[in-house]
């Protein structure tokens, strides 16, 4: 039997703290019901658990979180993956802004759209590579200051028809790590000393990998995702930055 | 004297609320109160306030001043100038109740006004120049009265201010009691400006009231350019800037609102530079001339007036806003849980796009004295030589 909970009778901080005396007993599995605008739920959670979350849960989902299984049924607001650094987040909805923030490790499978600033300094160290997949469009400032790991961006899952699938400064100093578009994006949209680039076999290989894992979360077709050809950002220069002052 | 509270400063973000209903239906004071303390995390107690627009039917064509006064001899000052510069309708205490967290409130009251222009001028004045009238008394007031402010100024509109957390000042003032068709809530933290009742929000002139999350770095250039204009800015925090910005740009200039946004918040120059020609044209001649006008640093901010309700973010947003639609509702709030907690099941929950307005203004015809700012006002008729001058003149300096 997994661990029940109806939080919209606690405080946040109630919340964590049963979700923590929960998982010090031995709980593996968590459903969460109720949840809206709670704070802070799973941070810092070191423990191989799963759990189901319905509602809106509140800022920083999972920060600092090393091992959990999160399934959100619902939108995730600012701040989802706050420097987790082991994991997963599965949202089955939207996402707010800064989702990922500096993260170190693990996965976030947003279905829609999100804001701004999403992925912005990522890093990636050795076997650690932070993956961020978005079903929607972003919002500007996606992958700024990114260090390492990967961002892909399908653009398909959208309430926005009338956006780009990216904003502005795209990337604006990202020194390392992969975003890779479906479709096209306008290169005046790119910060500078990016450029786009065709995919080359490896990429295709690690592309279809984490896509493949993408549309197992949410039943998505893979061949439909991956009928649109997809381009790479990347720094164009080993130090892009050199020579740049100020934008 | 004000007790100007001072406190370590700790991180966090205001929280901002609002909710209209296009019909202009009443809406009761519970659901905002509700919306606003589901963010109860985004402040830190120094500060919170609710506007409410159309809580004063019977009162709906005078301007319903509401004055806070640190005691009774800086109140009477204000019943002075009130008694010799406007006619009272009516007048009376704001009903407040005992709140044990909340010390040293000060006096609140309310005065149901119209201006005193001089007699034989009285017939011939209009919207405009009572307006302008307004507007002129509240700046001599909040300048030259120690120890009292005109809080809110707008007809069938008010604020309720002070320091305190959100459910303390909306028992306070005793907000589930009002029922309006626009409401805003905010809930402080301070950052650089004291916490004290002044600074709390929302800010007013008029019928415009703002809440803000966030800072606004060119205060300094924004209040030397409003003063430009006869405003004052008396209430030491960076927000009330933008009560007279939106008064200018949109009332006195005839800015249609969307522009008047863009002009809070322009594009960068680099967008500017991939636009058709005749839009470059506006946006450079935006930027050109209400350069000091531009609100640079974070925010999020809701406004309203008696019309509409409109959200705005930074043009690189720095600052969250959500929205949501249900029926004849319109929400916005800093967090989309603030939204569900009182509408869980939104047709449509959306995020704006920095430096995009949200605008939604309630249908036409729907209330008394209603405003719509959508089309800016059509150019002006040359100014006739022979016209009667409607002035407010200046009280003198004490």
């Amino acid at each position: 039997m997994p661990f029940e909970l109806n939080a919209s009778i606690y405080h946040y901080s109630q919340v964590n703290n049963l979700i923590r005396e929960a998982i010090a007993k031995g709980e593996k599995e968590l459903i969460l019901t109720g949840v809206n605008g709670h704070r802070y739920l799973f941070a810092g959670v070191s423990a191989e658990v799963r759990a189901k979350i319905y509602g809106t849960p509140g800022l920083d989902l999972g920060c600092f979180m090393r091992g959990p299984r999160l399934e959100v049924f619902g939108n995730v607001q600012d701040g989802a993956g706050n420097t987790m650094d082991e994991g997963k987040i599965v949202v089955h909805g939207m996402g707010g802004d800064v989702i990922g923030y500096a993260m170190r490790g693990g996965k976030i499978h947003i279905y829609g759209d999100v804001g701004y600033r999403v992925g912005i300094h990522m890093k990636s160290y050795q076997d650690k590579v932070p993956v961020i997949i978005i079903g929607g469009k972003a919002g500007d400032f996606l992958g700024e200051y990114m260090a390492g790991g990967v961002i892909i961006l399908l653009g398909m899952n959208t309430i926005y028809p009338e956006r780009p699938i990216a904003g502005i400064y795209l990337g604006t100093g990202m020194h390392g790590g992969k975003i890779y578009v479906r479709g096209k994006v306008k290169e005046s949209y790119l910060g500078l000393g990016l450029k786009p680039y065709p995919l080359d076999g490896d990429d295709e290989k690690e592309l279809e990998r984490l896509l493949k894992e993408y549309c197992d979360d949410f039943q998505m077709d893979l061949s439909e995702v991956l009928k649109e050809d997809f381009v790479k950002i990347i720094p164009y220069t080993h130090r892009p930055y050199g020579k740049i002052y100020a934008y | 004297m004000w007790l100007l509270k001072e406190k370590i400063k700790e991180m966090s973000g205001c929280g901002i609320a609002g909710i209209i209903n296009v019909k202009g239906e009443l809406i009761p004071g519970d659901l905002i109160i509700k919306s606003i303390c589901c963010q109860y995390e985004r402040g830190n107690g120094l500060g919170a306030g609710f506007a409410a627009y159309g809580i004063y039917p019977e009162h709906k064509d005078y301007y319903a001043l509401h004055v806070m006064a640190q005691d009774k001899s800086a109140l009477e000052k204000v019943e002075e100038i009130l008694a010799h510069k406007t006619f009272v309708n009516y007048k009376e205490p704001i009903p407040t109740k005992k709140v044990k967290t909340i010390k040293n409130a000060p006096l609140f009251k309310r005065y149901f006004v119209k201006p005193k222009f001089d007699e034989e001028y009285q017939m011939v004045c209009g919207e405009d120049e009572e307006d302008n009238y307004i507007v002129s008394l509240v700046m001599d007031i909040n300048e030259k009265v120690e120890g009292a402010y005109v809080i809110s100024s707008g007809k069938n509109m008010g604020v309720f201010k002070g320091v305190g957390f959100p459910d303390e000042i909306a028992e306070f003032f005793r907000i589930d009691e009002y029922k309006a068709f626009i409401w805003t809530a905010h809930n402080r933290f301070p950052t650089n400006t004291p916490g004290w009742w002044g600074g709390a929000h929302p800010f007013t002139i008029l019928d415009w009231s703002i809440v803000h999350n966030g800072e606004i770095s060119s205060y300094g250039t924004n209040k030397r350019y409003l003063e430009l204009f006869g405003y004052k800015c008396t209430l030491l925090t960076d927000t009330e800037v933008v009560a007279y910005l939106l008064d200018l740009l949109i009332r006195r200039h005839g800015l249609p609102l969307q522009l008047a946004c863009k002009a809070l918040a322009p594009p960068f120059w680099m967008e500017i530079d991939e636009m058709e020609e005749e839009e470059r044209d506006l946006y450079t001649a935006i930027r050109v001339v209400y350069g000091s006008a531009v609100l640079n640093g974070p925010f999020a901010i809701l406004f309203a007036y008696n019309g509409g309700l409109v959200g705005l973010n930074d043009r690189v947003k720095l600052r969250p806003l959500v929205c949501a639609k249900k029926g004849d509702f319109y929400y916005m709030a800093s967090e989309e849980a603030a939204i569900r907690s009182i509408c869980p099941d939104p047709e449509k929950v959306w995020a704006p796009k920095a430096g995009e307005p949200v605008i939604v203004e309630l249908e036409k015809g729907v209330i008394p004295n209603q405003r719509s700012y959508l089309e800016g006002r059509p150019k002006e008729v040359e100014e006739d030589a022979l016209r009667i001058k409607c002035q407010y003149i200046p009280l003198q300096s004490s």
